[in-house]
């Protein structure tokens, strides 16, 4: 489970912005939750926030009684290695590895042996239907397959926190509404806990919940 | 379009392209300022002694006064004057000395041929009283004297009184002028002068009365134009200056590859940016000549700093370490440095169509991408096309063919032309063969291996010209460094045996050329205690063409006639009974100079005759690079009746200490100067103290070629690194820390210097076999024996790993920061 709590956040500079103020957020575990705002509202700023990777100017995140906002960076980073998993809108897919090692990498990072590594990245890019391409090089790949083999790596380490920032941002109609369903499906079959950001209704509907990030930085009805 | 290229130039800039870009410029306009201002100075100090003269008349040891009255009445002959030059080392106040040249003329004599010579008139009279001298501006400043004052000028430190200035006198000219009679007293000989200068009647052919003139000039004495001084005094240190030209073109080229890394990554990084203009409606030409012009206008604004840097830098060393940087080839002249216009037109020029050149082939690829292609989200920027397999080992083929013929080629007007092409194919051959090492030696490597190291292998497999353009700099660098070492270790250390073979004695006494020693001196000398044996050296120059510098002929004992106690290369010529003519060693400069071959029958004006000697075999000597020549003591003795001597070695008794000999030839009045007597010792240490001096702008040169070489990492790391910053981002986001994303990056940095050091060792060795057997043996005429200086040269390859990784680290730092981690919400 995430439990955000009191969160506050403010964009330093000449005249300092207040993003995120007072925010509470939970998200249960096998929960799939949007959250959507205009941009700038400070929406990847609750995501960043919830992956340990910025920290907060006060209030508390939790995930499964972790306190990950009182994590040094280097600690952070290994929670985050373990138990995060990320999905971008421009899929950020390193053009320089195969398929396969792309999605093996948080399993690399993990410590993984190589044999057992490959073998879950070849499975899980099976699930999503790319288990024939695992050896091919990204550059060979249209926009929905890349965004397909960015949620294989966020999910192949089995996460317990998947976090999706605009993830169909790239897409056509018929990939975008793909890539909500496997997100969806592989939050419901993991029992993870799922943070959506997005400007698209459609998207934000297949969540369990639909929330709005106001220009007062708090969450609230759509 | 100028705008849209002012501004996404500005954009694209590397401050450490340009500032490489600046240095490469400015060492080699340094280099070309220096010795241009040394130059004309010195040239400008030549025209004033030559003033008007049409034809002079030289010796190596100058001309019987009795000569002038002859010439002066020939009938081609309008005016004839004679002067008498000496170069005076002068104590400067503060400390230091000051080498001034001294003029003996005949005021109303050199009025009409040299002019600038002369004091106003109403000083004529002055100039005619003993113990007056004229300073020039210079001079007069560099000795921080003024009319009145009195300096010690003549041998034995005799005073004159400073009786005013030259106004005519060049501005940098160190000159100081008395009476002709006075000179030949107090500084040089009696009856001696040593030029005459003629200036021709109206309507006379030079020709015709050169060869009218020549007839009558005994042995050893020369006609020559004043153009055929000034020719000699260029080739006096051309091949000096071309050398270290060389260097510094070899660090503007390191400069260029490290344009064309930057440039590469930018334009690699501009893909979507690139592809909207072609969509919003430039042309791929325009477009081409955007990217090209950007470069272009890089290499042109790092060549302005560049020339400013450089002529900053040349009045520094100007200041600092004088005009020839250290190699003693230039003396006498107080240069001041003007704008150099055509090295900083040669070398900006090089520098623009280096950069430019630097950033076609990156624009070309970037330019193939079809635009709908690149505008698509997720397209991945493409690393510039490198060259397949087979049409890259062609070229490594061919270019290493090429340096193989250009080493063969004759020098061309005195350089090594062919060696330096040599050395640019060799150096491109090793950068193309850059990206297969790259990839050969990533693949070497484990698959199974520590995480940041198997991400810096995967990324060298998939893009090996990555490391072909971060790593030419450091191969170039290291290639120079590398030639460099092998090729001053080689020298120094033939030097250095060189010197034991031509220092056999203990001590030496060095005479002085305006004083003869008295007859009994051989027997003085041998009379002191712990002396066992005296040798006498004479020495004479010898001009055998106009348009070289004299030829040092030197006659010393060679026991058996034989050239044992010279350090001989290559076969000799027999001994033959049957063979009349008396027997030379030429140094191997006679061979290149003069054609001389072991056997050869040449003929030496020695004594006032024309004598024909056998050449019976080449020696090395590194003292003088325009040619010596040996014979027997003895032989000359016999031939010439010349029993004088110049110079004299001193073998002592075993054990005996030669300071105290020389304190007991002083205290026995056999030797005046303590000066005049030097240890073998002291000159060996002298000697390989101006070898170190001369070669110390060469050290410098070397460690820009290194920085320049490294920046080229840290301006490709940074680079790529400004393109990667959404990978590395991803790699926060993953579970990647900040240390195995730098240590994926040491290893990216090791993995690229790596084959660019391990190439530019390999070239680096290439090129000093090209420097040792090719370059100095075509500009300097020496050979030497190779000296490899292992321990220095793997002391240079770990500090240059080591600097790589720090420079790749360095260059990439941005990818560590928060910057990358916000990067990765950026639409891509």
């Amino acid at each position: 489970m995430l439990a955000l709590t009191s969160i506050d956040k403010t964009l330093p500079g000449a005249s300092p912005r207040v993003l995120l103020h007072a925010l509470d957020l939970t998200v249960a575990s096998g929960e799939y939750v949007a959250v959507i705002g205009e941009s700038g509202a400070g929406k990847s700023t609750l995501l960043n926030i919830a992956a340990a990777l910025e920290r907060p100017d006060a209030g508390r995140v939790l995930c499964d009684g972790v306190e990950v906002s009182a994590l040094d960076d280097d600690d952070a980073t290994r929670w985050r290695r373990t138990q995060v998993g990320f999905v971008f809108q421009a899929f950020h897919v390193l053009p320089w590895l195969s398929l396969r090692d792309n999605v093996a990498l948080p399993l690399a990072l993990a410590g993984v042996a190589v044999a057992e590594r490959r073998r879950r990245a070849v499975a899980q890019l099976a699930a999503l239907g790319l288990g024939e391409r695992a050896g091919d090089s990204p550059t060979q790949l249209s926009g929905g397959e890349l965004q397909r083999v960015a949620i294989a790596r966020a999910l192949v380490h089995r996460p317990r926190l998947l976090l999706a920032d605009e993830p169909t941002g790239n897409l056509d109609a018929d990939n975008a509404e793909r890539v909500a369903r496997l997100l969806r499906d592989a939050v419901k079959g993991s029992g993870a806990s799922g943070l959506l950001v997005t400007h698209s209704a459609a998207v934000a509907a297949s969540a369990d919940r639909v929330l709005r990030l106001g220009r007062d930085g708090r969450l609230g009805a759509p | 379009m100028l705008e849209l290229l002012c501004r996404s130039a500005w954009r694209s800039a590397s401050a450490l392209a340009l500032l490489a870009i600046a240095l490469g410029v400015a060492l080699g306009v340094a280099v070309s300022a220096i010795h241009h201002a040394a130059l004309d100075e010195f040239e400008a100090g030549l025209r004033t002694v030559s003033g008007a003269a049409d034809l002079e008349v030289v010796a190596a040891r100058d001309l019987d006064e009795a000569l002038y009255p002859l010439l002066a009445v020939q009938p081609d002959v309008a005016h004839a004057s004679a002067l008498v030059e000496r170069d005076v080392d002068v104590a400067v106040v503060g400390g230091g000395t000051l080498r001034l040249k001294v003029i003996g003329l005949d005021a109303f004599r050199a009025a009409e041929v040299h002019p600038a010579l002369l004091p106003p008139v109403d000083g004529f009279g002055r100039l005619m009283e003993p113990g007056s001298v004229f300073l020039s501006h210079a001079a007069g400043r560099a000795l921080a004297v003024a009319p009145g004052d009195r300096l010690a000028l003549g041998r034995d430190g005799t005073p004159f009184t400073v009786a005013g200035w030259l106004p005519a006198a060049g501005a940098g000219a160190v000159l100081a002028v008395m009476d002709i009679g006075d000179a030949q007293w107090r500084i040089g000989r009696p009856g001696r002068v040593s030029r005459i200068a003629l200036r021709l009647r109206d309507g006379v052919a030079r020709a015709d009365a050169m060869s009218r003139i020549a007839a009558l000039l005994p042995a050893g004495a020369r006609l020559q134009t004043p153009d055929q001084a000034l020719a000699r005094t260029d080739r006096l240190s051309r091949a000096y200056r071309v050398n270290l030209g060389l260097l510094a073109l070899i660090a503007l080229a390191v400069g260029s590859f490290l344009v064309a890394a930057t440039q590469a990554a930018a334009i690699a990084r501009r893909t979507g940016e690139i592809a909207f203009l072609r969509a919003a409606g430039l042309t791929r030409g325009q477009l081409m000549r955007l990217l090209v012009g950007e470069g272009a206008l890089l290499g042109a604004c790092g060549a302005l700093l560049g020339v400013a840097i450089g002529h900053a830098l040349a009045a520094l060393v100007l200041r600092v370490s004088g005009a020839d940087l250290g190699a003693g080839l230039v003396v006498g002249v107080a240069p001041a440095l003007s704008f150099d216009a055509a090295a900083s037109a040669a070398f900006g020029l090089l520098s623009v169509v280096s950069a430019a050149a630097g950033a076609a082939w990156p624009a070309r690829d970037a330019l193939d991408i079809p635009p709908a292609q690149a505008l698509r989200a997720g397209h991945f920027s493409r690393s510039p096309r490198s060259p397949g397999g087979a049409w890259r080992a062609r070229a490594i083929g061919g270019a290493l063919l090429l340096a193989a013929l250009a080493a063969t080629l004759p020098p061309f007007g005195g350089l090594p032309l062919g060696g330096y092409g040599a050395i640019a194919a060799v150096l491109a051959a090793a950068v193309l063969a850059v990206p297969p090492l790259a990839r050969a030696l990533a693949q070497s490597l484990p698959e199974r291996t520590v995480l940041p190291l198997a991400l810096a292998r995967a990324r060298l497999l998939a893009e090996p010209g990555f490391a072909s353009r971060s790593a030419a700099g450091v191969l170039a660098a290291s290639a120079l460094i590398v030639a460099m070492a092998v090729m001053v270790s080689s020298f120094r250390g033939s030097v250095d045996d060189w010197l034991d073979d031509v220092l056999p004695a203990a001590l030496y006494l060095r005479g002085d050329r305006d004083r003869a020693w008295p007859d009994d001196i051989e027997a003085r000398l041998g009379a002191v205690a712990g002396v066992i044996r005296v040798e006498p050296i004479r020495h004479q120059p010898l001009l055998l063409a106009t348009d070289l510098p004299p030829v040092a002929f030197i006659a010393r004992p060679l026991p058996g006639d034989a050239g044992r106690a010279l350090p001989t290369v290559g076969p000799q010529w027999p001994a033959d009974a049957a063979d009349a003519l008396p027997r030379v060693w030429a140094s191997e400069a006679m061979a290149d100079l003069y054609g001389w071959r072991p056997g050869a029958a040449v003929t030496l004006p020695l004594a006032g005759q024309a004598l024909q000697v056998r050449v019976a075999g080449l020696w090395r000597d590194y003292a003088r690079q325009h040619g010596a020549v040996v014979m027997d003591l003895a032989r000359y003795r016999a031939l010439t009746g010349d029993r004088a001597a110049d110079d004299f070695g001193l073998w002592l008794n075993e054990g005996a200490d030669a300071a105290a000999v020389a304190q007991a030839l002083g205290e026995a009045g056999v030797v005046a100067d303590p000066q005049a007597l030097l240890s073998g010792e002291d000159i060996r240490r002298r000697s390989l103290d101006v070898f170190d001096r001369t070669f110390a702008a060469t050290y410098a040169l070397e460690a820009a070629s290194a920085l320049i070489g490294l920046a080229g990492i840290a301006a490709a790391f940074a680079a790529s690194g400004s393109a990667r910053v959404r990978e590395f981002g991803l790699l926060r986001h993953v579970g990647c820390t900040r240390r195995q994303i730098a240590q994926q990056l040491a290893a990216e940095g090791l993995l690229c210097a790596l084959p660019g050091l391990l190439l530019g060792v390999l070239a680096g060795f290439a090129m000093s076999a090209l420097l040792i057997e090719v370059v100095n043996r075509q500009s300097f005429h020496w050979s030497m024996d190779w000296v490899v200086p292992w321990a220095r040269l793997a002391g240079v390859v770990f500090a240059m790993l080591g600097a790589a990784v720090l420079a790749a680290l360095l260059g990439a730092r941005s990818a560590l920061g928060i910057g990358a981690v916000r990067a990765v919400r950026a639409d891509g």
